[in-house]
């Protein structure tokens, strides 16, 4: 792999700059929060970007997507973090779409790929059930019915799951493996309630009641899809290391601005080495974050053997050096850092819930060592 | 010679050098005779008179047959280049010879008690007295300062001007009468570190290289020239230790699957984790360097972040050993324990020498964000 973006690269990063910070800058999330938006995210701005090609970047060209990698959906993903764009990219396009690409049918494929290219369709992705990620512990239950299928279970912080118009269900049988079925949201028996988290970002709890589903809208083999999920779950916790590093790159370089300026005792704060230190450490620690977030990026695109250990690593580091960052964001603020008014907060938030996400820095630290069999 | 050297057997040269058997004498003789000690230097000062590609081929080629190094000389790594760069024509014909033969063995004058991060506040006097130069003062942190024949220096011949301004880089005999040399203990035990007194040691004018009170554009280029040498012996050593989950594994056993103790474990995945970054980041700005996207990442990071990962791991090397892990000397334990607790020892220094992770942080606060004095 090479470190060094391609001119393609660089021109994908110049456009999703452009287009974030034109239709969601962080006063949209501000909005959609003080408002108590029931949508939760702006369909016009995810048709925006569906429109530059971002909402389907890593969907093939034949359904209407770029047919592009992880690398340069990790370049829209840090940019969205810059701004705390709310939008669907991990729910639709990295969960959902990819659910349907690996193992959907070509019915399937058809019939949503082309939509989600174009911002047209939401999809959401239950797997969580518990306080925490935990792929290998799902009770939600698949019952095999005269050849179809009855799920039965809840599942806990579905990323826009009040607002998909189908989910992708991780279930438990017909016996132990693991299930994949595509529901329409409004299927009998499912029910979604939003849950307002503290970054405003989206999520639901969603009951599946007696759903009954037919075995063709299984997305991959029946009670063998625990690979895919296994996939899955390693493409979002790379794409979102890449959301989460372009976070802390912005709350770092908001707050050596804020040193630069802000007066103490006749001189700037930033001239104290008591801040010093700790803002160059910082910076150490936002530099090994991107040349691991670039390099779990990248496995994935080359399907390398070490993908996985490399996407733990990439979202362990994520995970610490955001907390780490936004937290001494509002430190060195001040008093002001601890306002509503700043949007230092917003910044510290979102590392909290992006940490808890498709597993925290000590979940990833126990699967690489588990991966390298100790 | 194509086996890895331990360290007691590495060949340093100089007018009483020690060799460990007749192969290393006869492997540094021939290679000196072609130059492949100094490959790049001109042929006529002995040097092997290749080009970069020509000497990275040589280079390849070596590491591929598993050679050892001929010769470990901070002539070589630290005086030569600046010779090469900044010393008179008498002074190159002088000097460069013995150092690519290994007559001759180096010392780096440099810190003195009093200047250490500071090293440009040093305060040993060099005083003008007709065609010679008196020296007297102290250095400390002399590496191999008591085998050494020769030391290039940091004097001050300008105690008037701006501390930077009269720093003045000179050649000593150490055979000179008043130089007196002390060994320094370290926590660690005996190490190559000397203190070097000198005691109104007169040396002749031509010794002085550059220009007068100019030294200080030299020492700095010699640091540039020492810090690329330590990263590059340190990443050769770190391939020959075992991992941590494999002494973990023996010394700490598993339940079945997993390191038995959870706690060590996740703390050498953090270290492990860490390493993993590092080596990535330096492949990341090597990369953006090549692609002539500047210098990326101050290299003030790489020496912060690598010496601190350094004594990490070193620690956990001791912690996962534990009583095994603590041991002095003499029986009861294996070479391998031994050099556990040494090496932990040694790497408290890791942070301190070649500037200490302070002054990166200063440096990279600076010169990187930009942060006001």
């Amino acid at each position: 792999m090479s470190f060094v973006l391609t001119e393609e690269q660089l021109a994908i990063a110049r456009t999703a700059k452009h287009v974030v910070r034109e239709y969601l800058p962080v006063t949209q999330l501000r909005a959609l929060r003080d408002d108590g938006d029931p949508v939760g995210l702006s369909p016009d701005a995810w048709r925006a970007l569906a429109e530059v090609g971002v909402a389907g970047m890593t969907i093939a060209e034949q359904y209407g997507g770029a047919g592009l990698g992880w690398r340069e959906l990790g370049l829209v993903a840090e940019e969205c973090g810059h701004t705390l764009a709310a939008t669907p990219l991990l729910s639709t396009t990295v969960l959902g779409a990819g659910a349907i690409e690996l193992g959907g049918s070509d019915a399937h494929k058809r019939d949503w790929l082309p939509r989600v290219s174009r911002g047209d369709a939401l999809l959401a992705f239950a797997l969580d059930e518990d306080t925490r990620f935990a792929p290998g512990d799902i009770a939600l239950t698949a019952t095999a019915n005269a050849g179809d299928f009855v799920l039965d279970g809840e599942k806990q912080f579905v990323l826009d799951g009040h607002i998909a118009d189908a989910f992708v269900v991780v279930a438990t049988g017909p016996d132990d493996g693991l299930s994949l079925f595509l529901v329409p949201a409004g299927a009998e028996g499912v029910h979604a309630e939003r849950r307002l988290m503290v970054d405003s970002r989206n999520a639901a709890s969603v009951r599946f009641d007696q759903v009954q589903v037919a075995e063709a809208d299984a997305l991959g083999p029946i009670g063998g899809a625990a690979d895919i999920v296994s996939l899955l779950c390693d493409r979002a916790a790379a794409v979102l290391a890449a959301e989460m590093l372009g976070g802390m790159c912005e709350a770092f370089d908001r707050t050596l601005a804020y040193l630069k300026e802000r007066k103490q005792f006749g001189v700037v704060i930033g001239s104290f080495q008591a801040l010093k230190h700790r803002t160059a450490r910082m910076f150490c620690e936002i530099e090994l974050t991107k040349s691991i977030v670039a390099a779990a990026l990248q496995a994935l695109d080359d399907g390398a053997d070490d993908a996985p250990m490399l996407v733990s690593t990439a979202k362990a580091r994520a995970s610490d050096s955001y907390l780490l960052v936004a937290a001494e964001a509002i430190q060195m603020h001040g008093g002001i850092g601890v306002t509503d008014e700043l949007d230092i907060g917003l910044f510290y938030k979102r590392a909290r819930v992006a940490e808890l996400s498709f597993g925290d820095a000590a979940y990833h630290r126990d699967r690489f060592a588990c991966l390298l069999g100790y | 010679m194509r086996t890895p050297a331990p360290e007691s057997e590495y060949v340093w040269g100089g007018r009483n050098a020690v060799f460990p058997n007749e192969d290393a004498r006869g492997w540094l003789e021939r290679m000196a005779e072609k130059g492949w000690t100094a490959p790049t230097w001109p042929r006529e000062y002995g040097g092997g008179g290749l080009s970069k590609d020509e000497a990275r081929v040589l280079d390849q080629e070596m590491a591929a047959l598993g050679c050892r190094i001929p010769l470990r000389s901070f002539g070589l790594w630290m005086l030569g280049p600046v010779l090469l760069e900044y010393g008179n024509e008498q002074q190159k014909r002088e000097h460069l010879p013995g150092i690519i033969c290994g007559d001759i063995r180096w010392c780096q004058g440099y810190s003195e008690p009093h200047a250490g991060s500071d090293l440009a506040s040093l305060q040993c006097r060099a005083a003008a007295d007709g065609d010679h130069y008196v020296i007297s003062g102290q250095k400390i942190w002399t590496s191999h300062a008591d085998k050494a024949d020769w030391m290039f220096c940091l004097v001050r011949t300008d105690p008037d001007a701006p501390k930077r301004e009269g720093i003045s880089f000179i050649l000593i005999d150490m055979a000179s009468p008043g130089v007196s040399v002390k060994p320094i203990r370290l926590i660690s035990g005996s190490s190559p570190f000397c203190e070097t007194f000198f005691d109104n040691v007169r040396v002749p004018a031509e010794n002085l290289v550059g220009k007068k009170n100019a030294g200080w554009t030299i020492a700095k280029a010699l640091l540039a020239h020492e810090r690329a040498l330590i990263s590059k012996l340190r990443d050769a050593r770190k391939e020959e230790q075992d991992t941590l989950e494999d002494l973990a594994a023996e010394y700490i056993g598993t339940d079945g699957e997993h390191i038995a103790d959870p706690i060590l474990r996740d703390r050498i995945t953090r270290a492990n984790m860490d390493f993993l970054c590092n080596k990535l980041t330096l492949r990341r700005s090597a990369e953006a360097v090549k692609a002539g996207l500047g210098p990326g990442p101050e290299t003030s990071m790489f020496k912060l972040y690598g010496t601190e990962l350094n004594k990490v791991r070193k620690e956990l090397r001791v912690l996962i050993a534990g009583y095994r892990g603590i041991g002095w000397q003499g029986p009861g334990f294996t070479a391998r324990e031994l050099t556990f607790t040494r090496e932990w020892l040694r790497s408290r220094a890791n942070s301190i020498e070649g500037g200490t992770s302070e002054i990166q942080l200063n440096i990279i606060a600076k010169r990187v964000l930009g942060l006001p004095d």
